[in-house]
C-alpha cells in the first residue's frame, strides 16, 4: 500500500492538535495562548501535549483573562507573530467582545490598510452536553455579523485538521468554532494531510428534491435526517456551510436552483439568526426558484436548560428536520 | 465634590538644571498646542467633525515620553491622541487631513481623529474605547519578548481606564510575565465628567498599580522635564528587561472633555487656576527664560515655523481629495498578498 493510501483513525480533537502542533513545526512565529492550554493540557484535550513539545513560551498559559489575553494575542499578531488563541467556550468570548469587535475587526480599516491582525481564535461552542443556559450558547451568527474577521465552523476530522493551516495563512483574524459534541468523534483520513479551503461550502449528501443547509454542531444530525428521507422517498442534499463569513451563498443557491425548496438548520436562536441571514438571502436571490416556503430549523427561544430531556427538546434534531423537509415538499410527516 | 488644585506653590523657574534640549521640548509642545488651536478653529468652521477630543494643557506627557522611544519601540494610545501623533512623528500633514476625512489622511479618512494610525512610526491607533488599547500593547510587547527584541511598548490611558477591567487584566498580564510595557496613565482627574474621587475607591493610582507588583511612580505630568526623566529611567529599566513599569502623569485638561461637552462638571476656577499657575508651556517658557535660554527672538522664531508647518497642514488637507465612495469597502479584509 501506498502513502497516498494510507488512512490514520483520529479523533476530531486529535485532528486540531495535530493542526497546531504541524503549524508550530513549521512557522516558529506561530504560538497558542488561552487558559490552561499548557500544563492542563487545554480545557478539552486539545493542546495535551503540546507544551512539552513546544515548550512554555509557545504553549502559553493565560490568566482568566479573556479580554487581555486576546488583546495580546491581536497585538502579537500586529507585531510580526502568528498567534492561535484559544478561548475556551464561546460564553467566556463575551468578555472578549470589545477585542475581538472594537479590535481585532477594524484595525485593517480604520487604519486605512496600514495594519493587519493575521489572528486565529479558536473556541468550544454549542448545547447538547447538559452545561445549562451559560455554558450552551451558539454565537457563531452574531460573529459572522461583523465585517472585518472570518469565521469557520469545522463539522468534520478532515476540516479540523485541514482548516488550521489557511486560517493561519490568511492575513486576517479568523474565528474557528468548534462544537464541543464533535471532540470525541472519531474517523478516518487519508495519512497524508490534504489542503482544505475556507472559502467554500461543501456538498455533504447529494439530492434532488429539497436542500438541507447546516453547519458544525448539527451536520451530523442533518445527515442522519437525510438518510431517514431517503427511506421515505425524498432524496434531500446535504450542504455543510463551514465558511460562516463571508457566506458562500453561490453553493447554497446552486443547489436549491435544482431542489427547489431549502430547509436551514441552525442551533442559534431564530431570532436574528445567521438561518435568517441565509433565507433572506435565498428570498432575494432565489425567490423564483422555490416551490414552498424555506422552512427553518432552529434552537427555541429559551435559555438553554439543564436537564436532558428540556435541553434535547429546546436543539434542532433530526426528526425536526426530517418534518421541515417533508413539509416543504408537500408531506406532512 | 472637592476641587483639584494643581500642585501647591508655583514652581522656582530659577531651579534645577535644564536638559540642554529643553528647548526643542518646548517646541514640540508648543507644536501640539497650536495645531489643536487650529482643530477648533477648523471644528467650528465645521471642517471638522464628529467628536474631537483636545489634548491642551496635557501636552508635556507626549512630549516628553516620545523624547524616550527609539523608532523601534511602538506606541498605543486613546481617542485623545493628536499630541502623541505628533510628538511620535506622525506627520501634521497627513494627521491634518485625516482629521478632514481626505484620502490624503494617515488612515485615508477611515479613521478620523479618535483611530489615527501610522505604519512608519510604529503608531498603533488611537482607540476610542476606554483602556482598550492596553491588551494590544500586552502583545505588541509579548511578540518584542518572544523575538528577543529590545523594545518598548509605550500605552497611553487616561485615569479613567483604571476603572476599566481590561487595565487590570493587562496589568496582571504584563507584570507576570515581565513584558516591556510602559504603562503610562495621563492623569487629569476626570473620565469625561466624572471626577476621581467619585468614581474610585483608592484614588491613590500607584498603588493600584503596584498591588500587580511592578515599579509604579507619579509624576508631576506638567513638568516635562520631569516627565521625560521618569520616561527614560523606566525605559531604561523595560529594555533591561525588568519588566513593565507604569508611570501616574499628573495633568489636566485645560479645555472641554470634546467639543460636545459643556463642561459643567468642574469648577471655573479650578481649570483657571490650573490653566494659568500650571501651564506646562508656560512653565518651561519661564525656566528657560529664568536660566537666560529663551529670548524673545527664539520664540518669535518657534512660533512663526510652526504657524507655517500648520498652514501647510492646512492647505495640504484641504486640497487633498475625498476618498472615491468606490472604494468605501476597501481594507475591510486584507488580500493574501498583503501579508503583514
Amino acid at each position: 500500500m501506498s502513502t497516498a493510501d494510507r488512512t490514520v483513525t483520529l479523533t476530531y480533537r486529535d485532528a486540531m492538535r495535530e493542526a497546531m502542533s504541524e503549524a508550530m513545526r513549521a512557522d516558529e512565529r506561530v504560538f497558542l495562548i488561552g487558559e490552561d492550554v499548557g500544563r492542563y493540557g487545554g480545557a478539552f484535550g486539545v493542546s495535551k501535549g503540546m507544551l512539552a513539545e513546544f515548550g512554555p513560551e509557545r504553549i502559553r498559559d493565560a490568566p482568566l483573562s479573556e479580554s487581555a489575553f486576546t488583546g495580546a494575542g491581536i497585538g502579537a499578531a500586529l507585531n510580526g507573530m502568528r498567534p492561535i488563541v484559544e478561548i475556551m467556550t464561546v460564553n467566556f468570548s463575551l468578555l472578549a467582545l470589545d477585542q475581538i469587535v472594537n479590535n481585532a475587526a477594524t484595525i485593517r480599516h480604520m487604519s486605512g490598510g496600514q495594519f493587519a491582525v493575521p489572528l486565529v481564535i479558536r473556541m468550544c461552542t454549542g448545547a447538547g452536553r447538559q452545561l445549562a443556559a451559560q455554558h450552551s450558547h451558539s454565537f457563531e451568527g452574531w460573529y459572522a455579523h461583523i465585517p472585518g474577521i472570518k469565521v469557520l465552523a469545522p463539522a468534520t476530522i478532515a476540516d479540523a485538521r485541514g482548516m488550521l493551516a489557511p486560517a493561519l495563512a490568511d492575513p486576517n483574524p479568523v474565528l474557528i468554532f468548534e462544537h464541543g459534541s464533535l471532540y470525541n468523534v472519531s474517523g478516518e483520513l487519508p495519512a497524508e494531510r490534504e489542503p482544505v479551503d475556507i472559502e467554500r461550502a461543501a456538498v455533504m449528501h447529494a439530492g434532488d428534491d429539497v436542500t438541507l443547509v447546516a453547519y458544525g454542531g448539527l451536520l451530523g444530525r442533518v445527515l442522519e435526517a437525510a438518510e431517514r428521507l431517503t427511506g421515505r422517498g425524498v432524496s434531500a442534499e446535504v450542504i455543510d456551510l463551514r465558511v460562516l463569513r463571508p457566506l458562500d451563498e453561490a453553493t447554497v443557491l446552486r443547489s436549491i436552483s435544482r431542489t427547489h425548496r431549502a430547509v436551514i438548520v441552525d442551533e442559534g436562536w431564530r431570532s436574528g439568526s445567521l438561518s435568517a441571514e441565509l433565507s433572506a438571502r435565498i428570498a432575494e436571490r432565489a425567490f423564483y426558484e422555490l416551490d414552498a416556503p424555506v422552512e427553518r430549523v432552529c434552537a427555541e427561544e429559551v435559555p438553554t436548560s439543564y436537564a436532558a430531556h428540556l435541553e434535547q427538546a429546546a436543539i434542532p434534531q433530526a426528526d425536526d428536520v426530517v418534518a421541515a423537509a417533508l413539509r416543504t415538499v408537500g408531506r406532512d410527516g | 465634590m472637592t476641587p483639584v488644585h494643581p500642585p501647591a506653590g508655583r514652581p522656582d523657574p530659577a531651579s534645577g538644571p535644564l536638559p540642554p534640549h529643553a528647548i526643542e521640548l518646548l517646541r514640540g509642545m508648543l507644536r501640539i498646542r497650536r495645531f489643536e488651536e487650529r482643530c477648533v478653529e477648523l471644528y467650528s468652521a465645521t471642517r471638522i467633525r464628529g467628536f474631537l477630543h483636545l489634548y491642551i494643557g496635557e501636552e508635556a506627557v507626549a512630549t516628553g515620553v516620545m523624547r524616550v522611544l527609539e523608532p523601534d519601540d511602538a506606541v498605543v494610545t486613546t481617542y485623545r491622541e493628536h499630541g502623541h501623533a505628533l510628538a511620535r512623528g506622525v506627520a501634521a500633514d497627513a494627521l491634518m487631513a485625516e482629521m478632514l476625512g481626505r484620502s490624503g489622511g494617515c488612515c485615508r479618512g477611515r479613521g478620523g481623529s479618535m483611530h489615527v494610525f501610522d505604519r512608519a512610526s510604529r503608531f498603533y491607533g488611537g482607540n476610542a474605547i476606554v483602556a482598550g488599547g492596553l491588551p494590544i500593547a500586552a502583545g505588541l510587547a509579548l511578540a518584542d519578548l518572544m523575538l528577543g527584541r529590545e523594545r518598548v511598548t509605550a500605552c497611553f490611558f487616561g485615569e479613567g481606564a483604571i476603572a476599566e477591567g481590561e487595565f487590570h487584566e493587562s496589568l496582571n498580564l504584563a507584570a507576570l510575565w515581565r513584558l516591556p510595557v510602559l504603562f503610562v496613565c495621563e492623569n487629569n482627574y476626570y473620565a469625561m465628567g466624572s471626577a476621581l474621587e467619585l468614581t474610585e475607591s483608592q484614588t491613590k493610582l500607584t498603588i493600584k498599580a503596584a498591588s500587580y507588583d511592578l515599579p509604579a511612580w507619579s509624576v508631576d505630568g506638567m513638568d516635562v522635564v520631569a516627565v521625560e526623566r521618569a520616561a527614560r529611567r523606566a525605559a531604561l529599566a523595560i529594555r533591561g528587561g525588568e519588566g513593565p513599569v507604569f508611570l501616574e502623569c499628573r495633568t489636566y485638561r485645560f479645555r472641554a472633555h470634546s467639543m460636545y461637552d459643556p463642561d459643567l462638571y468642574r469648577d471655573k476656577e479650578e481649570v483657571r487656576e490650573w490653566r494659568e499657575g500650571h501651564d506646562p508651556i508656560e512653565l518651561l517658557a519661564a525656566r528657560l527664560r529664568a536660566h537666560g535660554a529663551l529670548g524673545q527672538a527664539a520664540i518669535d522664531e518657534i512660533e512663526a515655523a510652526i504657524a507655517a508647518e500648520i498652514e501647510h497642514a492646512v492647505a495640504f488637507a484641504e486640497a487633498s481629495e475625498p476618498e472615491p465612495v468606490e472604494d468605501l469597502l476597501r481594507d475591510v479584509y486584507a488580500a493574501a498578498q498583503d501579508r503583514p
